[in-house]
């Protein structure tokens, strides 16, 4: 607000470093695709890999907004919500894969490691809500964060001590492999299509959950405001938890689409993704699911052409290395020039 | 609590459950084994069976609590010790039977060794049920007793297990002083033996409780007598004071040798960067998770600055004196650059932008965009160590004088800063910003000066980090370095400086000195945050104002969620 009303120094920083990226970017994109190193076909290759895990994004990105929109906080644990939800079906899919059971009947298979997964993470939210978050409604605002921080580190240190330090690899399960080709030399990796449509299936159904059922209904009245909607008769209490079982069994789902892409477990794997997710949320506009979604899909491109346009042409080596550097800083630049992200209201500079 | 008179049964249950869980927690992410291998009194007490003892005396403890009468109380606590053991009892069953290994990697023969006294699965289960219960009959009676005994008690059993646990360093300084050779030995029990000996245990125990005990009822008398002292008799009381602690910690390195020494040192960087981020959060109220950042930076610049390698594309070859200058002005100039583009954020968004910003340093330092002018994934090696006059600065004794001289820099300035109109201003902006802007207070220069301050101390830590281990790796500036600050801040206290040295003894120099705990510091950590906030938010050595701030929250619960 007051920065309309008066220029100060620190705003022309800003505008003078927000200038140079536009520029560096412009630049990048331009000497990139004039040099011509890379084909039509990789830089489709290149988008639908984003897309995917995009879409991995924006169902983890929900979680952070459905609770933040109800809450007013950031649910820092939600990326170790992720995690865990991809470790169990890390076992599930292990055991079926050796009992040969995922070879016969991989439809179900997947389905239940989903089931599985889902549960768990669900499980876990309901805990963490139940004993780290409920006793703190209405401290001081730093307190519910670092508190959100101390169980993110808690949770994943857990999950090493309980199954290890080493990196675990999911099975290889034939059914998801493969590419099917499209026209011409174009071709789209399986599992990409998996991870894309299962996450549209999702989204799809969670929009129809919040716009139409009586729960969905309650927890946009909870996330307008929550003393109204207590007169109106809504279990407060009981909405919340189901917001965070909601998010949390997207989380769950969302990691184990991530392992069927990357396929590597690690109890530190939540981390980066739970950044990302998180800058998706913002970017859509925190606290606006449909926001989460545009946002999970916008950064996942961003950071999978991003890279190759940008930096490719500067001739910075290995410029793979530095996209999450993009993520980051893209995430700074919205929040300084559009707060309110593509979609949401005004919500960082308010008091939450 | 209850007003009725019955047994609380369900309390009981609930509690020795809960404890169950946290015991089959600590069995399954391998603490119990890892701590198994150090005995607090050899022979017969491990600090993992301490861990576990710990667990169900303390559920006890408020199983008891909730009982309306003294016996009632005792048969509570049986109760809950019964519970824990039952469910410990089906863990290693559990574990013993089924092979889990695939999955669980603790669920070992090992722990069910551990847990069953070596003695296999019928005849340890009952041992193991039984000694459990005792356990929580204890915590029951530890309840009973007055509130005077109580704390002595406690106290007693603390500094037992602690000496316990420090005993082989205790041992090793000893050894400086053959003096008390025999004495050592007789405490500690001689050559093999890893903890306290049984006949030393009791003595530390009967010493510590009895005189907690006499002091506690003669510290009002002592006080008053000091109080009854004319003035300037006080004043140099506490010069007395004062000027033996400064003899301590000068003669410290000499004292503690090479191995407590290099604890004290890391410690001391800690210390020196919850000091400056003790000023970010704890004064101004920015949460930063970025810290980490400027300890980088310093620790680089200092490297770029002097390295003799010649492996990077810009030899500078500086001495270390005219660098850190230097490396102080470039982290102030970094907090300013990265504090103006967070200046409007709050709470939530700042943490996770900050946080952005670390991430965003420490990818950078390990790309292979900047690998010709800052080393990438190799780091910087052949920082050479600083020469004082003569001195060369490159053994843990010598460091730490610079160590200490930065802590004492920094808290001088914290110290003066806080009552400073600046730091009046801090405060003001940490209670409520917009208030603080209507009362005049320009936000941007506060802001940007409690960063740029903060930046200074964890840069000065880094510098010296740099030249402690004459090598830098973007590796040693992980997030987790950031997380540890707040939490050490968060434990001693927020805002409060007292705390600072508290929280970073408690949180960074005993990890090092236990070992074993390493693994599982993030674990210990992150338990500790959430707990801390929910018992005790205001830490162990709060500051007045907040302290008064989470008080006047408990009084008027909010309704909102009702």
């Amino acid at each position: 607000m007051q920065s309309l009303k008066r220029f100060s120094w620190t705003d022309v920083f800003m505008w003078v470093v927000g200038a140079a990226l536009l520029t560096l970017i412009v630049v990048g994109s331009y000497l990139t695709l004039q040099q011509g190193k890379y084909t039509t076909v990789q830089w489709f290759d290149l988008a639908v890999f984003g897309l995917a895990q995009g879409s991995v994004y924006a169902l983890i990105a929900l979680g952070y907004t459905l609770v933040y929109g109800i809450l007013r906080m950031i649910n820092f644990a939600h990326s170790e919500i992720f995690m865990s939800g991809a470790y169990i079906g890390f076992f599930v899919a292990t055991s079926m894969q050796r009992s040969g059971f995922l070879r016969e009947n991989p439809v179900l298979g997947i389905v239940f490691i989903f089931l599985t997964a889902m549960t768990t993470s669900a499980i876990l939210a309901i805990l963490l809500e139940r004993i780290a978050y409920r006793p703190l409604r209405g401290a001081p605002r730093l307190v519910p964060l670092i508190t959100a921080i101390g169980a993110s580190f808690f949770l994943q240190y857990t999950f090493r001590g309980l199954f290890g330090t080493q990196n675990r690899a999911y099975p290889e399960i034939d059914f998801i492999r493969g590419a099917i080709p499209l026209f011409g030399s174009f071709q789209i990796q399986k599992i990409q299509l998996i991870v894309i449509i299962a996450a549209a299936l999702m989204m799809a159904a969670l929009a129809f959950f919040v716009q139409y059922t009586k729960t969905g209904k309650a927890m946009r009245a909870v996330s307008e405001d929550k003393s109204v909607a207590a007169l109106m008769g809504i279990d407060v209490d009981k909405i919340i938890v189901r917001t965070f079982v909601i998010g949390a069994s997207l989380a769950g789902a969302a990691g184990v689409l991530y392992c069927f892409m990357f396929r590597i477990v690690t109890f530190y794997m939540g981390f980066i993704p739970g950044l990302k997710a998180f800058t998706a949320a913002v970017l859509g506009g925190i606290g606006n699911p449909p926001g989460a979604m545009l946002g999970g899909l916008f950064l996942g491109i961003f950071e999978s052409l991003g890279p190759t346009l940008f930096l490719d042409g500067l001739g910075i080596p290995a410029p793979y290395q530095l996209k999450d550097v993009i993520a980051f800083t893209m995430l700074v630049m919205i929040l300084i020039f559009r707060p309110t992200g593509i979609l949401g209201e005004r919500l960082s500079k308010t008091k939450a | 609590m209850s007003t009725q008179n019955r047994f609380d049964w369900l309390k009981a249950v609930q509690l020795g459950a809960i404890a169950g869980i946290t015991g089959i927690l600590i069995s399954l992410v391998g603490m119990l084994q890892q701590f198994d291998s150090r005995d607090i009194i050899a022979g017969s007490l491990s600090m993992g069976w301490t861990m576990l003892f710990l667990t169900v005396i303390v559920a006890s403890y408020f199983s008891a609590a909730h009982q309306p009468s003294k016996l009632l109380s005792i048969a509570a606590s049986f109760v809950t010790g019964l519970v824990f053991g039952f469910v410990m009892c089906l863990l290693t069953y559990a574990v013993d039977t089924f092979d889990l290994r695939q999955t669980l990697v603790n669920a070992s023969p090992a722990l069910v060794k551990i847990l069953t006294f070596e003695d296999g699965v019928p005849t340890g289960l009952v041992e193991l049920v039984v000694t459990v219960t005792i356990a929580g009959v204890v915590g029951g009676v530890i309840y009973i007793l007055p509130q005077r005994i109580r704390k002595a008690v406690s106290l007693g059993l603390t500094v037992m297990v602690f000496l316990g646990l420090m005993q082989q360093i205790i041992q090793v300084t000893l050894s400086n002083f053959p003096q008390v050779n025999s004495a050592t030995a007789w405490m500690f029990g001689r050559g093999t033996q890893k903890g306290l000996s049984f006949n030393g245990a009791i003595v530390v125990f009967l010493v510590v409780t009895l005189s907690n005990l006499f002091w506690e009822s003669n510290a009002t008398k002592v006080n008053s007598q000091i109080q009854k002292m004319p003035e300037n008799r006080q004043r140099s009381l506490r010069i007395l004071g004062y000027g033996l602690l400064l003899l301590v910690v000068l003669y410290l390195p000499v004292l503690l040798g090479l191995y407590l020494t290099e604890v004290v040192n890391v410690t001391g960087l800690f210390i020196l960067m919850g000091l400056g981020l003790n000023i970010v959060v704890g004064f101004a109220g920015l949460l930063d998770l970025g810290y980490v950042a400027f300890y980088a930076i310093g620790a680089y610049t200092v490297g770029v600055l002097t390295s003799v390698s010649g492996q990077l594309s810009t030899a500078f070859e500086w001495n270390f004196w005219w660098a850190l200058p230097v490396c102080i002005f470039v982290c102030v100039m970094a907090g300013i650059v990265l504090g103006i583009p967070v200046l409007n954020m709050r709470g939530d968004y700042l943490a996770i932008v900050t946080l952005g910003f670390g991430e965003i340093i420490r990818i950078l330092a390990l790309s292979d965009f900047l690998k010709p002018h800052i080393g990438g994934s190799q780091g910087i090696v052949s920082i050479p160590p600083p020469d004082f006059f003569g001195v060369l600065l490159n053994k843990p004794q010598t460091l730490y004088y610079l160590i200490v001289a930065g802590c004492l820099l920094a808290l001088f300035v914290s110290q003066r800063l806080r009552d400073s109109r600046l730091g009046r201003s801090w405060k003001a902006m940490r209670e409520d910003e917009d208030v603080a802007q209507a009362m005049g207070i320009n936000l941007v220069a506060t802001k940007l000066l409690a960063f740029a301050t903060g930046a200074a101390f964890s840069g000065l830590s880094g510098t010296i980090l740099a030249i402690k281990l004459g090598t830098i790796y973007p590796h040693s500036f992980a997030l987790l370095i950031s997380i540890n600050v707040l939490s050490l801040i968060i434990v001693g206290g927020m805002g409060s400086i007292p705390g600072v040295f508290i929280g970073g003894l408690l949180l960074a120099g005993l990890p090092e000195l236990l070992r074993e705990f390493s693994e599982y510091r993030l674990l210990i950590y992150g338990a500790l945050l959430v707990v801390m906030m929910q018992v005790r938010p205001e830490g162990f050595w709060p500051e007045e104002t907040h302290k008064r701030e989470f008080h006047e929250n408990e009084q008027v619960p909010t309704q909102e969620a009702a």
